[in-house]
């Protein structure tokens, strides 16, 4: 079966995000809108051979891991798409 | 004599100017490794030059490490042969497990392109084995992605161990915030791994290797390498 596994990386949150930053200075700009904080991170849909949503997880764990995400920088969550 | 690889990437852009500097400064042969070859063999050193490997796709550096040179890449570097990288070519060995540390977005956002002034921190890597620590040196910087970062632990690490090579500074020597073109922890500009045969910084010293381009500092930087293939 292939299954829609939806992996999301974002910085640390140790780590200074000057683009989310920037994001947030322009929501100020317009006064009807306030952010206390932005962070800016990437969304990935993969589509995974598996037997099952458990075994569909771990093989997109592994591709986060190893790929999409920078452990120095950034971490990452992985959901498994059912509908 | 000393053979030398310019490694090329889809992207990668300032080759040219590597392979051009490595013979008129050192007159050593060098040579351009296309990223699909999967052999290093009869080359004594490496460079991995700037540019945008891979488009920069997913991250700087971040897809170039799964092409197939970087295999013997990393051989050449376990077996104590010289690997230095400018600019994109840091990021790539960042990504690659190399060097320590990832490159953030710089702090102003801007790309920066100018000259900086870099101190040399320590001599023990291929980039400046013929350089007395303190040395400042001038050439450009041109890169998005220049903000070195690295956990508290890792960079008390980095600095206890000498691996940190050049810092941005000022005009009198001092690494002050004015002189950190990117918002880089400690004004790092350049770090060695560490063994200390792998070696790499962000400003071009492929931009500043003889007077028609404004600067000569550079030929210090590939004069080092020459002299550490011979040691």
């Amino acid at each position: 079966m292939t299954f829609r596994v939806r992996v999301l990386v974002r910085l640390r949150p140790s780590v200074y995000d000057p683009q989310g930053e920037a994001i947030r200075k322009a929501i100020a700009a317009d006064p009807r809108l306030s952010a206390e904080s932005v962070r800016q991170g990437k969304m990935f849909d993969l589509a995974v051979k598996a037997d099952s949503p458990s075994e569909a997880k771990t093989r997109a764990e592994e591709i986060a891991s190893r790929v999409l995400a920078n452990p120095v920088l950034e971490d990452y969550s992985v959901q498994v798409l059912l509908d | 004599m000393a053979r030398f690889a310019v490694l090329v990437f889809p992207g990668t852009n300032c080759e040219g100017d590597v392979l051009h500097a490595i013979e008129a400064v050192t007159g050593q042969p060098a040579a351009l490794v296309w990223h699909k070859e999967g052999s290093l063999d009869g080359f004594d050193a490496a460079v991995v030059p700037g540019g945008f490997a891979h488009g920069d796709y997913l991250r700087a550096g971040g897809l170039a490490r799964f092409s197939p040179v970087m295999e013997p890449l990393i051989r050449m570097a376990e077996s104590g042969r010289a690997v230095a990288g400018i600019c994109n070519g840091f990021q790539i060995l960042q990504e690659a497990g190399l060097l320590p540390g990832a490159m953030l977005r710089n702090v102003s956002l801007s790309y920066v392109c100018r000259d900086v002034r870099l101190r040399v921190e320590a001599n023990s890597s291929p980039l400046t084995c013929g350089l007395a620590p303190g040395t400042t040196l001038r050439m450009p910087v041109g890169h998005a992605e220049g903000n070195f970062r690295a956990d508290d632990d890792i960079l008390e690490a980095l600095e206890a161990d000498e691996q940190v090579i050049f810092r941005y500074c000022d005009d009198g020597g001092e690494a002050s915030d004015e002189a950190n073109p990117n918002g880089s922890r400690n004004n790092i500009a350049g770090v060695r791994n560490a063994r200390g045969n792998v070696a790499a910084l962000m400003p071009h010293p492929d931009r500043a290797y003889e007077e028609a381009l404004g600067g000569v500092d550079g030929r210090r930087l590939f004069e080092s390498l020459h002299r550490f293939t011979e040691s």
